[in-house]
This record gives structure tokens, sequence and C-alpha cells, in this order.
């Protein structure tokens, strides 16, 4: 709407300055045409980043998918497509309808109460009266929403991984209603939106170590307890059995995806291009393009070798693994921290992901280790900030104060404890009474013959690889009788009897 | 010397392997199978239309025994395989005429034996 108004009122300017020729007024109207005109400048810069950011995120979605297909059996991998395809949509809608309103509408401590369906004002001080981020993050209101409701639903996806192979349809149905329309909004709130965490006790969490990764993996771990390992995980006596997933490279090729995505995730969180050069502060967005490599790759280096030590492998899985734990754990510090700082907080996400893999394995069932990659490696990038946050990037975003390194204080180190507490909590009780819910009233988990038989035909009715279960006959028509090589040329005649195929 | 086919449920067969390798009868085969018999077919649904899948798929065990040890392997299989339902499958009982061992050209039942833990360990 603002957009219209704006475009509308450049012609109209024009027009008035041809049409009264006073030089006082036609000067007036032309410094006020500039000034318009580099608001909506800066303003469409901010926009164009935050959408191509945002679309980088949406794209992570296929980088669950494939992961989490990758790590499925083959009786198992149509119901990931399903499953993940469906969620977005659902979330899609409700964080429109509810959940940007709660998370952005307002300047409430627990959460916010309007703009709900985007009902926003035409102009751009009516927007930034309902939504106060967009004070100081000028871009369009509907950008500003599909980016944030990208990240619910990357915070979403990260809850099923742990529950492929034996969760029932339906239970991901209700939990990402209430998940999209309330939980995370109201943690975004807290943390991204100037509710309590963010405003009173100055926690930082650039682009969401807790609010995205954290609270996905903690919603996990509730939905676990209740569900329960899968058939065959673990031995008579309690040891655990590997139930290898059936294809590595489609998990590299999630993992490269998703990494891809966080180019969008931690950069796209600047929600703008500029930086401030005055201050000393460059384009922040590109600055963290870097942060946010190094520390995917110092973590893939250090799962990678601390597996090595323990196992004597070069673990495929557990690389990628280190990935993903590297990136979460960047999330949070991203925009507060140096160079120098990311490859080290990659890196102890790095043995975090494995040693926490190896340990939460003994008691419970996390087919791709997000317990580990985004819970862990989450805490770890949340506490991080309280340790290598850079005074000047504090200041710069306007959240909390310089890390211990700096500083010599504990304090930003306690503020992010208190975050990474309140969020955990807060999410694993609402989390676990839905689970719970749904458990006693439709189910959570299938038969065991219907988890003998796979997700994919028991509860889709059809195979995700039809031709590793059905055999080849089955398929066949009966209409192609096969003719010997040396047998004489079929006239047209003969063709034409054949029985159609169509 | 007796051969016993059993058709089984995929998962009936890591108990009845533990089983028959704790009695002392560590040689097996197993197959891949498909087929059908009473148990129903299962309808694929793709996209709206339908295709009925007849054959099922199932395991086959082949395990060559002395004649002495015939009820025993059966018993084992019938403990583990058995959930009665529709599908549980069918053993059958062969004779066999000889057994060779490759490595060695032992011929007849000693073929059979499992080894000791000292020719394991030579």
């Amino acid at each position: 709407m603002r957009r219209r108004y704006l475009a509308a009122a450049i012609p109209i300017g024009l027009i008035a300055m041809l049409a009264l020729p006073s030089l006082a007024f036609g000067q007036d109207a032309a410094i006020d045409k500039l000034r318009a005109s580099a608001a909506t400048t800066d303003e469409a810069l901010n926009t164009t980043w935050v959408v191509v950011a945002a679309v980088l995120v949406m794209f992570m979605q296929a980088g669950f998918l494939l992961l989490e297909v990758g790590f499925s059996r083959m009786k198992n991998v149509g119901a990931g497509v399903a499953k993940v395809i469906v969620n977005f949509s659902i979330a899609s809608i409700a964080y429109w309808a509810i959940g940007f309103a709660l998370a952005f509408g307002g300047t409430g401590e627990l959460w916010g109460d309007s703009g709900f369906f985007l009902d926003v004002g035409s102009t751009a001080s009516q927007a930034a009266q309902q939504f106060p981020i967009l004070d100081i993050a000028p871009i369009s209101p509907a950008a500003l929403l599909f980016f944030q409701f990208v990240f619910c639903a990357v915070s979403l996806a990260i809850v099923w991984g742990t529950t492929l192979e034996r969760i029932k349809f339906g239970a991901y149905v209700v939990y990402a209603i209430v998940f999209s329309a309330l939980l995370y909004p109201i943690i975004s709130h807290w943390i991204f939106g100037g509710g309590w965490l963010q405003a009173n006790v100055g926690m930082q969490d650039f682009a969401g170590s807790t609010v995205v990764h954290l609270m996905g993996a903690t919603g996990a771990f509730a939905a676990l307890l209740l569900l329960g390992p899968r058939r065959g995980k673990y031995t008579a006596d309690g040891k655990p059995r590997a139930i290898p997933g059936h294809s590595m490279p489609l998990v590299g090729l999630g993992v490269l995806i998703l990494w891809l995505g966080w180019f969008g995730f931690n950069p796209g969180s600047t929600l703008g291009v500029f930086g401030d050069a005055a201050a000393g502060i460059g384009n922040r967005f590109a600055e963290i393009v870097l942060v946010t490599n190094l520390a995917a790759a110092a973590g893939v280096i250090a799962a990678v070798a601390v597996m090595y030590r323990a196992r004597k492998t070069i673990d495929i899985g557990m690389a990628g693994n280190g990935a993903i734990a590297g990136l979460v754990a960047i999330t949070a510090p991203s925009g507060y921290v140096e160079f120098w700082a990311a490859p080290i907080i990659g890196a102890v996400a790095g043995v975090i992901v494995v040693v926490g893999v190896l340990a939460i394995e003994k008691w419970i069932d996390d087919p791709v280790g997000a317990l580990s990659a985004h819970g862990l490696a989450g805490v770890w990038g949340t506490l991080a900030c309280g340790i290598f946050t850079a005074p000047r990037f504090a200041e710069f975003n306007g959240v909390g104060e310089g890390g211990l390194w700096y500083t010599g204080s504990f304090h930003q180190l306690g503020a992010q404890a208190l975050g990474v507490g309140a969020a955990f909590a807060f999410v694993f009780v609402f989390s676990y009474g839905i689970f719970f819910l749904i458990k006693k009233t439709i189910g959570l988990r299938v038969t065991p013959d219907e988890e003998d038989a796979g997700l994919d035909i028991s509860e889709h009715g059809m195979y995700g690889y039809p031709e590793a279960f059905i055999p080849a006959e089955e398929f066949s028509t009966g209409g192609v009788v096969p003719q010997p090589v040396s047998a004489p040329a079929v006239t047209a005649t003969m063709a034409s009897d054949r029985p159609s195929e169509a | 010397m007796k051969k016993i086919e059993a058709f089984i449920r995929h998962e009936a067969f890591e108990p009845i392997r533990s089983e028959l390798l704790d009695r002392g009868f560590p040689s097996l085969s197993i197959s891949e199978v498909k087929g059908s018999g009473r148990q129903k077919g299962i309808v694929e649904t793709y996209r709206g239309s339908s295709l009925t899948v007849n054959v099922r798929p199932k395991l086959k065990i082949e395990v060559v025994i002395e004649d002495k040890d015939k009820s025993l392997v059966v018993e084992t299989i019938l403990k583990h395989a058995r959930t009665g339902d529709v599908g549980d499958g069918k053993i059958f009982v062969l004779p066999v005429e000889e057994a060779i061992r490759i490595r060695t050209g032992e011929e007849g039942e000693t073929v059979l034996q499992a080894h000791t833990d000292a020719e394991i360990a030579a």
C-alpha cells in the first residue's frame, strides 16, 4: 500500500512543479521529493536483501527434506516428503494469521497483540506503530513477515527429524498449528521482538541459536520422551544398534543446501544492507556471510577429527552433523563477534555434536542427531555470545554488552544463560503437554505392524521408492509380447491387433 | 541329512538366527523372496489411481542338518516365526544326498559340524 502511494506521489509532484511555476515552491517540492526518494531507495535496498535472504532460508526446507530422507530407510522416504511440504504450508497460514502479530505486534513484555493477518496501516509510520521493529529496520512489513516466517518453519522442521520412521502424520499437523501460531512467536517475541529477554535482560541472539534451533530441538526432546525409540534400535540388554539411513548422498546434499540457506539465515538477520561508516562498522551482512562460513568449516573439521579419534573412521554422517553444529552455534553470535572468534565457536560445536550424539544415543533414539546438532550446539552458540561478543557490535545492534573476553565480566554470560534456561523451560513444558494430549487422543505413534511395513505404505498408501518394494512383474500390463530377435518383422496389422497399452 | 527351507516374516529372522547359533547351528543361508499365498495383497494408491500388489516379500532360510537335529531346528523356527496371523509362512523339510566342503574336500555329516574355537583361531 505504502509503495503505491509513494509511486503515485512522484508523478503528481512532477506535474505540480510544472503547473505552478513559483520558484520557491518548486525548490521545496524538489527537496521533499529527494528526501522521499532517498528513504525509499534505502527501504527498497533493505527490502530486496531481506526477501533474497528469506528465499534462501525457505530453501532450507529442501535441505531438511533431503537430510531426513537420506537418514531414513527406504520404506519411510515418502513420509518425509509429505511431512515437510504439508508442515511448511500449515505454518505459512498460521504464522501469517496469528504468529507474526504475537511475535512483533507491539511492545508487550511477553507477547505482541496487534497486526493479525498483517493488518497494517497504509503508511510507513502506521506500520511502524504496530510493528516497532520497523522503526529500527525500515523494510516492507510483508518482507519482514515472510522472513520471520521462514525462520519459524526451520524451527518446526527441526522438531520432526528426530521422530522419523515411527510418528503418526496427524501428530505433525496438530503440533505444527500450535507451534507456528503460539509457541514459536512467543519465544521470538521475547528474544527478537522486544520482549523481556531482549529489552530487560539484554540477551543476545542474533539469528536464533536459541529462538530457532534450541527451540526446535526442545520440542523434539519432548516428543521423543513420549514417542520412544524405533523398533530394533536397542537390543534386549539395552545396547544401541545402528539403523543406517538409505542414502548418504542425499544427506550430503541436504547438509550443503542447509549450509547455503544459512547465508540467508544469519546475514539476512541484519534486516538491511547498510553499515555505519562513521562508527567504523562495515557492511555487516557481507561480514556475517564470512563469519558463518568460517564457523561451519571449523565445525566439520573438528567433528571429523574427534570422530576419527573415537572410532578410527572418517564418519560421513558426522561430517554433516559437524557442519550443522558449527552453523547452529554461530547463529546467535554471528552479528556480534569478530572474524577470529568464528572458527573457535564452530570448532567447539563440532566437538560438542560428536560427544553429544554418542552420549544421547545410549538412551534416546534420535535418527538425525538433531538434539546434539541443534540443541547442544544451540546452547553453546547462545552462551558463546557471553564470551566473544565484541563491544562495538553490541553497541551497533543495541542489545546487551561485550562478552567475558573483552570486559572480564560475567554479566552478559549470565544474561545468555538466563535466556537459554527460560526458553528451554517454556518450550519444553508446553511441548510436552501438547504431545501428551496428542498421545492420549489421536495417538502419537503408529502400530508395530505399521512401523515394520514402513510409514510410506501404512500412512500414505504408497511407496516412496515403489520399484524397491513391488516386483517388476506387478507393473506389467500383460499387453506386450516379447519377440525373439530372429522373428520376422512385425507387420502393421499385427501391431494394431495388440491390446492398447493406454 | 536334511535341508530345512523356511519361508518366514523378515522380523522373525534375527531371533531365529541367534538361537540357532546358540544351539550350535552357525551355518545358514537366506534369500529375499517374493511370493503369493493366502495372505492378501496390498493396494498401493498413487496420485489417486491404485495398483494391487499380489506378491509379498518374505525371507527364505535354508539350513542343512543331521537327521537327528530336525525337530530341534523346526521347533526353533516355529517358536519365533509364529504370530498366529495369516502370512507367517511355511517350513519344508527335504532330504539331502551329499555334502562337500569346498576348501578341504571333506564329505558327509562332518561338513555340517560347527568349527571349534581352535579351528577358527587357526
